[in-house]
């Protein structure tokens, strides 16, 4: 990404993308009586409104430093340190192609650029009709079952590359079949 | 005589993440042991038991909780649960199949330090992970483990998991720290160690999954049992990881001490290579603590070991010592990966010089910038287009790099200069061979495929080479 400087008195409206809604700043308070200060739910108040709005914009940000009473710069500052974190609106689906050595041993290249191919977009883009958005990261902690990688939640190891057009046509294949805690999720919209 | 699994006695059963099943099997019953001691009694039977830290650095986790201020009103317990380091899943697989032996250990560590508040740091792609740990807490919460006076012993203990968010250094336990807070995770300039001056400002104590997940069975089984398993002066079982292309990658647990070559050819291992291949390098403990040969190399007709010389180093055995007799860091996490003999070694440097210039958090300059240099020299190395001087550049650099130099904060360029030198000065006759390889044009190609503009630009070769690949260059060079 190419630097660019945000001056937030005036930056302009649309720029600001969505904010949180009532019931996430709700939830986030919720994290509160965890922690001696306040500012510790920094995090968890990100996983949230990445959540909810897909990404974290300025607009969440600027709401997450009025709740944790910090200045807007320290959530800036978390969110572009973490490689989770989005500064920008991603794919409904994000892959996380493991690149350390265990998965590039088993032939973890060959899938990337398989997925390259068939996605028609590189790392760190998104496909035009938004529903997959590609990335790499270091080690998962599935080296076991290399090569692995990520479909949002669900973990796909052993991954070959005939297995991949399996994995993209299957419309669950972001899903995990166990019983899942919605603490780090933003709150249902009803 | 095969070893009874006791860290990984229940993967494998059934339902082995519910609390009926972990206590149909013995589980709590540390806990109530450890309850019918006086907190200082438990943390001296840990001392007694010389239990070495799990995470990488092997230090003693009782000593490490006698640093704690005796003075003190409130203490944290911070779970090190960021397993991070490529190619460690051991940590993985005790919260994935055995997450109450994980919250059973907490207990107890939270008992005898006297902690009233325990984080769970757990790394942010850790997904399916959280769920299973979240539901076997909450399930916990409810049978009355957690909470106020459990199990009416009068010690209050309250666990919160949080979610990382995908950063190596996060591991470090400063850097843990201060991500808990709400802050970057850079780490910290100790001392203040975290014993006297950790999360909030308080006392923490930080410890690693399987640390901890040592602790109910020192408590059930005794001090006797445990001292009875591993080597001289590392005690206790381990769960030993082992990837890459072997027949059976996985995580095997021994008592301390089985060679690599144990781990890589043992039936109840990894089950020799695939396609019958040879090794020609791996790395016993982590990427992290270094490279150690293969067997594409001749045994030492002596049986010395002399990591200088070019010899078969398969039989370097894996506790908290014998590595650092092979140049290397030590035990690390104690999960191999192995690199067969059909592999580039410059895709292999590559890799993990990528690594480290990823993962460093940029507070250091020379670690920021090293591990970033070395990794674009890698990478011209990579391209076609290395010189044999870099290999001695590399040499160089990493000797100016880390904590042991006392150049930087934490330990992350410690753990790039020992696998970054160990493989420039263990491979170094292959890389040379690549080097001689090369066309004598391919430092131009090789930039031209890089950065076409390079040549249709006016400028002097060694100017485009300083773009592509290096810092070579003189100062006065590059304006
Ligand atoms: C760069 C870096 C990364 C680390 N990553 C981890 C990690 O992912 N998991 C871990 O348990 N320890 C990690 N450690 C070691 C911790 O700093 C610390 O030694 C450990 O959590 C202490 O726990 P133990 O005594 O139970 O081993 C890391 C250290 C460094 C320098
Ligand atoms: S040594 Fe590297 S990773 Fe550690 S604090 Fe310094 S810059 Fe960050
Ligand atoms: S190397 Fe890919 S998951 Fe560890």
């Amino acid at each position: 990404m190419s630097w660019e400087t945000i001056d937030r008195t005036t930056v302009a409206e649309e720029k600001l993308g969505p904010g949180l809604s009532a019931a996430a700043r709700e939830k986030i308070r919720t994290f509160f009586p965890r922690y001696p200060s306040k500012r510790a739910a920094m995090l968890p108040a990100l996983h949230i409104a990445q959540d909810e709005i897909g990404y974290c914009s300025l607009r969440a940000m600027r709401d997450i430093a009025e709740l944790l009473e910090v200045p807007p710069s320290a959530v800036m500052d978390v969110v572009t340190f973490y490689t989770q974190f989005w500064t920008h609106p991603r794919g409904k689906k994000v892959i996380t192609v493991c690149r350390s050595l265990s998965c590039e041993l088993m032939g973890g290249k060959e899938v990337l650029a398989a997925l390259k191919e068939k996605l028609g977009i590189d790392e760190h883009q998104t496909t035009p009709d938004g529903k997959y958005s590609l990335v790499t990261e270091e080690c998962l902690a599935s080296c076991d079952h290399g090569p692995c990688m990520q479909i949002n939640e669900k973990t796909h190891k052993c991954v070959r590359v005939e297995d991949l057009d399996r994995i993209l046509s299957d419309p669950d294949n972001d899903k995990i079949s166990m019983p899942r805690s919605d603490i780090f999720d933003a709150p249902q919209k009803t | 005589m095969p070893y009874e699994r006791v860290l990984m006695q229940n993967v494998g059963v059934p339902n082995s993440t519910s609390l009926q099943v972990y206590k149909a099997a013995g589980g709590y019953q540390g806990l109530v042991k450890a309850f019918g001691m006086k907190p200082g009694e438990v943390v001296d039977l840990v001392r007694q038991s010389n239990l070495r830290g799990r995470g990488g650095a092997g230090f003693p986790a009782g000593v490490k909780w006698g640093f704690l201020p005796i003075d003190r009103e409130i203490t944290y317990l911070c779970v090190n649960a960021d397993e991070s380091e490529p190619p460690t899943f051991c940590n993985r697989i005790t919260i994935e199949h055995d997450p109450h032996m994980l919250l059973e250990g907490i207990l107890i560590a939270g008992y005898a330090t006297g902690s009233t508040v325990a984080y769970i740091y757990m790394r942010g792609e850790f997904m399916e992970q959280f769920h299973v740990l979240q539901k076997a807490l909450d399930e916990a919460y409810q049978a009355g483990y957690f909470g106020k006076n459990i199990l009416g012993s009068g010690y209050d203990l309250e666990c919160y998991i949080h979610r990382g968010a995908g950063a190596y250094v996060c591991g470090e336990e400063t850097g843990l720290i201060e991500s808990l807070e709400g802050k970057r995770g850079q780490p910290r300039i100790k001392p203040p160690f975290p014993a006297i001056e950790g999360a909030f400002h308080k006392p923490t104590v930080v410890n690693n999954v399987e640390t901890l997940a040592c602790l109910p069975h020192i408590l059930t089984r005794g001090l006797d049992w445990w001292l009875s398993l591993g080597t001289e002066a590392s005690k206790g079982p381990k769960m030993y990881c082992i990837s890459g292309p072997v027949n059976r990658p996985g995580c095997y647990e021994a008592p301390l001490g089985i060679t690599v070559r144990e781990l890589i050819y043992g039936d109840d291992f990894g089950g020799g290579m695939r396609d019958g291949k040879k090794v020609k390098g791996v790395f016993p403990g982590g990427l992290s603590v270094g490279v150690l040969r293969g067997d594409i190399f001749p045994k030492p007709p002596d049986g010395q070991v002399d990591p200088a010389k070019g010899y078969d180093e398969l039989d370097c055995i894996l506790d908290f010592d014998d590595p650092r007799h092979y140049g290397l860091l030590g035990l690390g996490t104690a999960a191999a990966v192995v690199i067969p003999e059909d592999v580039d070694i410059r895709d292999v440097l590559l890799n993990v010089t990528r690594f480290y210039s990823h993962e460093s958090c940029g507070q250091c300059t020379q670690c920021r910038e090293g591990t970033n240099w070395i990794y674009r020299i890698a990478r011209r190395i990579q391209s076609g287009a290395g010189r044999s001087y870099d290999l001695d550049l590399i040499a160089e650099l990493t000797e100016n790099m880390g904590m042991m130099p006392g150049l930087s904060i934490c330990g992350l360029p410690d753990g790039a200069v020992y696998p970054i030198r160990t493989l420039v000065q263990k491979f170094r006759a292959e890389f040379e061979r690549h080097i001689a390889a090369q066309t004598p044009d391919a430092v131009a190609k090789t930039i031209k495929a890089i950065n076409p503009a390079a040549y249709e630009l006016p400028i002097q070769e060694g100017r485009a080479l300083a773009h592509v690949g290096g810092s070579m260059q003189e100062i006065g060079d590059r304006l």
